[in-house]
């Protein structure tokens, strides 16, 4: 597949929060100001560019039905496909914990303005829902890999940002008492979804 | 001692429900609500995660290192993921395939992680196992629920079967994915009107 259209899809077209709900706790969670909300977003295109290559990596190798055939006769028929959940999961919560290692290493600024979201984006769907997705779209090389996480991190902070906007404004609003913080955030989500759906049309 | 288990079983189904007020695991769920039978394998899928890893951590909770306890949780959390996965591969394929990434999306459900790290780490193994169960009740309530609204109007039948009468336009929009979400918004709201201290200023 084209990587230019790949990238365009995986921001509208598949867009996590829209198409498929993935990230929405701390979406919904972490949206009350934009600031904090950007945060969030850069973190999460961060850690989708690293971890999915090297899951990719682990599937085409050591996971896929016959991945083990490079190391050796006897190794062709092994099928280790079952334990792709338990792999993901122990490679993107290392990753997380790695890269926290290094932020707050090397670039402590950004590391007291992120701080405490890293350790969350271990448990964020989005991240997960990521890897299982190209474990099911069976991506050709590492490249498209790559540009299918950055893709869909860009589309996740596009959503975030734009619903904490929105947070903001609204809270000049006069909301019904029953309806305030959680249920409208919901109706507003849903709305956004609606209007999202314009670009499922589009072939590419 | 007999008013806490009540409260520990009662309070996630209504007053604490994990969906509509602490607002955790909403990510894996709204896309499997189109249909009420796989929202209702979900939510069986969800309650069997949810206790049984509630259960094996509050076994091991005097032996994990506070450092690397979020790993140890994972892991256990998708162990029970895999076997759920593996059991139904087994015994209800084609539910497992409309379910898709959505099994392996539970081991980042909040609510495991959630009840867990707030319940399972400070409690005995059996009240664990009871308050991981009732959360996923309280969640597995919620899905079916929507679901429930979302197949009626949007397709006229319930589990399969017909209910509305034949001269019943399906609804297309109840079946697009924000639809769950505004359905949801709604759900808050009607619970919020009655009980009106969980309001929010």
């Amino acid at each position: 597949m084209d990587y230019i259209s790949l990238f365009v899809k995986s921001i509208f077209v598949d867009n996590m929060i829209f198409a498929y709900f993935l990230g929405m706790c701390s979406y919904l969670a972490v949206s009350k100001n934009v600031k904090t909300a950007n945060g969030l977003g850069i973190a999460v295109i961060g850690v989708l560019l690293i971890t999915l290559p090297v899951n990719y990596l682990l599937n085409k190798f050591v996971l896929q039905p016959g991945a083990l055939a490079w190391l050796g006769e006897g190794f062709e028929n092994v099928d280790l496909s079952f334990l792709s959940f338990i792999i993901f999961i122990a490679v993107i919560a290392a990753i997380v914990q790695i890269v926290e290692m290094v932020v707050e290493k090397f670039l402590p600024a950004l590391y007291s303005s992120l701080g405490i979201f890293l350790p969350l984006i271990a448990v964020n769907c989005a991240i997960l829902g990521g890897s299982l997705f190209m474990q099911q779209k069976d991506f050709a090389s590492c490249g498209e890999a790559a540009v299918y996480a950055l893709g869909s991190g860009i589309g996740w902070y596009l959503a975030i940002v734009a619903l904490a906007a929105i947070r903001e404004k609204m809270s000049y609003s006069h909301v019904p008492a029953g309806l305030k913080g959680l249920g409208i955030t919901f109706i507003v989500v849903g709305m956004m979804g609606i209007a999202f759906m314009a670009f499922m049309g589009i072939k590419l | 001692m007999n008013e806490n288990l009540k409260n520990t079983i009662l309070n996630p189904i209504f007053k604490g429900n994990p969906i509509s007020v602490l607002v955790l695991g909403i990510c894996s769920s709204l896309a499997v609500t189109v249909q009420l039978k796989g929202a209702c394998v979900m939510a069986l899928s969800v309650i069997a995660v949810t206790g049984l890893s509630s259960f094996v951590v509050s076994l091991l909770r005097n032996t994990i290192p506070n450092r690397v306890r979020i790993i140890v949780q994972l892991v256990v959390v998708a162990l029970m993921v895999i076997l759920v996965d593996q059991f139904l591969k087994a015994y209800a394929y084609s539910i497992d395939k409309q379910l898709s990434v959505y099994i392996g999306l539970i081991i980042t459900n909040c609510i495991v992680m959630g009840r867990i790290e707030a319940f399972a780490l400070g409690n005995k193994p059996g009240v664990s196992l009871l308050d991981g169960l009732a959360n996923g009740a309280g969640y597995g309530m919620i899905l079916v629920i929507v679901a429930f609204f979302r197949e009626l109007l949007g397709s006229g039948t319930l589990f399969g079967f017909r209910v509305l009468p034949e001269s019943y336009i399906p609804n297309n929009l109840v079946i697009l994915p924000p639809m769950a979400l505004i359905l949801l918004g709604c759900i808050v709201w009607i619970q919020r009107s009655i009980q009106k201290d969980l309001q929010e200023k």
